[in-house]
């Protein structure tokens, strides 16, 4: 794509961000357009009125749901991010909403709004254990069946706990604990000139050194 | 009470009718992969459909975070593994997007020439299992063949017939050896043939309309509201395709028609499959004529992709960058994106966030089957259980990617 062009889609993005905002104060906390794409930050309990308006409102008209999807920060207070995609055929533009809850925080379901978001809320509750009110039906979806935990947090291990097996002697499928044959290797690339700190195991004086 | 509404007491119990409820699959032949789907039956219609999906989840994206992003790529293939080179695309197009990469024009002109080579693959293989599912069984023996034609060209680019791992963040892998692109070109000139004949087997075929006319109609609206992309958007009269309306590599130079259908049903669906595939056609030979003009590098050359094999003989530099590229992979800058792509199903997209290490902080893979299939219970009410296969063939699922 050229400059100009691309200078030109860059500023409808912003047009559409303030039509947004001016729009939704309430909703919206924050905007900005990166790589090409608008992505607006607004807060959960207003996320029903939010989309509703993105879908009828003439300049949005998003009509369609391309994507619900969550991302952990272990680190922070609110610790998931919702991130919503939306997608209008008519007017020919995306947005990405960001919705930023705490661990225990349940977020309203916008099944009302977008049927097609009914499976996208189940993996989220799936892999992160993130909680929609209002949803008619938050299975899970991907992990077996009696499956516990939630996989895509940062503080579940990719190993997973259980394991399984058909069993010859009790002919049926066996769960157990995992049992790793090698270590899980997982490689540090901290390169030294970004700081790393090499931890010798069993090395008494680092500690007194720190 | 005598009103003629309640007659219960004049059946006997085994008279009583109830809903029945059987389990499609996971291991039925027209279910395409491992999908189990708990029926409710009111006689032959279909009151309830529950598809338990996840039988081949794998844990693609929880994955992915442990490994770079060179490592990742590999992963697409395994996705939608009739089409694999157009997953990996979305991923190329996502890391260039954040790196700021440009592609160098051949190397942009071997992806498109690939990617459409893909969508015939996917397409051949829809078209004849939905008539396996409705009943034929000459369309694939046919299709097929074409098929394994179709991943020779696959295996002379990059030496695997499936899980290619060709597209590189930056470009393609490695050019394309000489005579490869006439034999594309002769194979391009040869294929309207096959599909004549299986136009001639299938399209004014009594029994495959019997089965497809009127089945499953998608209004424009049920488009919309379901998030359906690709040929069930197309098939409901939204000329609605990635590559026209939000061109991504080079396809906006390429001289191509979007056929759409009128009424939604499996048939529309059917013929625009037909015509997507005689489109790209003419995609694939533009794209020939447009590489013999253009030699060069295939691969950005810079951090993320690998130095030239004759630079690594002499430069002391080359052959470390090479090293750390392999070991420790190349570092994206911190930032999120969203990339898509026109599929052969559907708009495919990654959502990727990067923190600027080695690895992906997360990475969401959009898959357009996961959206169709969720409409299963909506488009499936009030068809005949023999309908299901054909429902579900025509939303072109597969568990790969649906699974991930």
């Amino acid at each position: 794509m050229s400059d100009a062009l691309q200078q030109a889609a860059h500023q409808a993005l912003l047009d559409l961000a303030d039509h947004i905002s001016a729009k939704q104060p309430d909703a919206v906390s924050s905007h900005t357009v990166t790589h090409g794409e608008l992505t607006v930050e607004v807060s959960p309990s207003a996320i029903v009125d939010f989309v509703d308006f993105l879908k009828s409102d003439a300049t949005c008209r998003f009509s369609s749901l391309v994507d619900i999807t969550g991302v952990d920060y272990p680190g922070e207070e609110r610790r998931f991010v919702v991130v919503y995609h939306f997608l209008s055929m008519y007017q020919n533009q995306r947005i990405r909403v960001k919705a930023a809850i705490r661990e225990e925080e349940i977020i309203p379901s916008i099944v009302s709004v977008y049927p097609a978001a009914n499976w996208f809320e189940r993996e989220v509750f799936d892999m992160y254990g993130v909680l929609f009110s209002g949803h008619p039906d938050l299975r899970r979806i991907l992990t077996d069946y009696g499956f516990r935990g939630y996989p895509l947090r940062k503080d579940f291990p990719t190993t997973g706990y259980t394991e399984v097996r058909y069993d010859e002697v009790q002919k049926r499928v066996v769960y157990e604990p995992v049992n790793l044959t090698q270590e899980y290797r997982q490689f540090d690339f901290m390169s030294p000139w970004e700081g790393a700190e090499y931890i010798l195991p069993g090395d008494d004086k680092a500690e007194e050194k720190a | 009470m005598m009103d003629g509404t309640n007659f219960d007491d004049a059946l006997t119990g085994e008279q009583k009718i109830r809903n029945f409820n059987i389990n499609f699959g996971p291991q039925h032949p027209a279910a395409h992969g491992v999908l189990r789907l708990v029926l409710e039956l009111d006689g032959e219609i279909v009151e309830r459909c529950d598809p338990h999906i996840g039988l081949l989840h794998r844990g693609t994206e929880k994955l992915m975070e442990s490994r770079t992003y060179l490592q990742n790529l590999p992963y697409f293939d395994r996705l939608d593994y009739v089409a694999p080179m157009n997953q990996e695309h979305a991923w190329c197009l996502a890391i260039e997007k954040l790196t700021g990469v440009e592609v160098p024009r051949r190397g942009s002109l071997i992806r498109v020439l690939y990617c459409e080579i893909g969508r015939i693959l996917n397409h051949i293989l829809n078209v004849t299992t939905q008539a396996m599912d409705v009943g034929a069984l000459t369309p694939p023996l046919w299709g097929f063949e074409e098929r394994e034609k179709l991943m020779c060209f696959y295996e002379r680019a990059c030496g695997a017939r499936l899980h290619a791992a060709y597209f590189r963040p930056g470009g393609v892998h490695q050019d394309l050896p000489d005579d490869l692109l006439d034999d594309i070109e002769e194979w391009a000139h040869f294929f309207p043939k096959v599909m004549d004949d299986i136009d001639g087997l299938l399209t004014e075929n009594r029994i495959f309309k019997q089965r497809n006319v009127d089945i499953a109609i998608v209004t424009e609206e049920e488009v919309t509201d379901w998030g359906f992309s690709g040929v069930m958007a197309r098939g409901s009269g939204l000329a609605w395709d990635l590559r026209r309306a939000q061109p991504y590599e080079c396809y906006s130079e390429f001289d191509f028609d979007i056929p759409i259908g009128k009424s939604g049903d499996c048939y529309d669906r059917y013929l625009v499959r037909m015509q997507e595939m005689r489109e790209s056609l003419k995609i694939i030979l533009q794209a020939i004529a447009k590489l013999r003009e253009c030699p060069g590098d295939v691969l950005a050359r810079g951090k993320i992709t690998p130095p030239k094999r004759s630079d690594m003989k002499t430069s002391m530099e080359s052959l470390i960058h090479h090293f750390k590229l392999y070991t420790e992979g190349f570092h994206v800058p911190a930032g999120e994106v969203y990339a898509a792509v026109e599929a052969p199903k559907g708009e495919f997209g990654v959502y990727l966030v990067a923190d600027g290490t080695n690895k992906p902080y997360r990475s969401k893979i959009r898959a357009p089957g996961f959206l169709h299939l969720q409409a299963m219970d909506h488009v499936a009410k009030g068809h005949q259980l023999a309908d299901v296969a054909a429902i579900i063939g025509t939303m072109d699922v597969v568990f790969g990617e649906i699974d991930r």
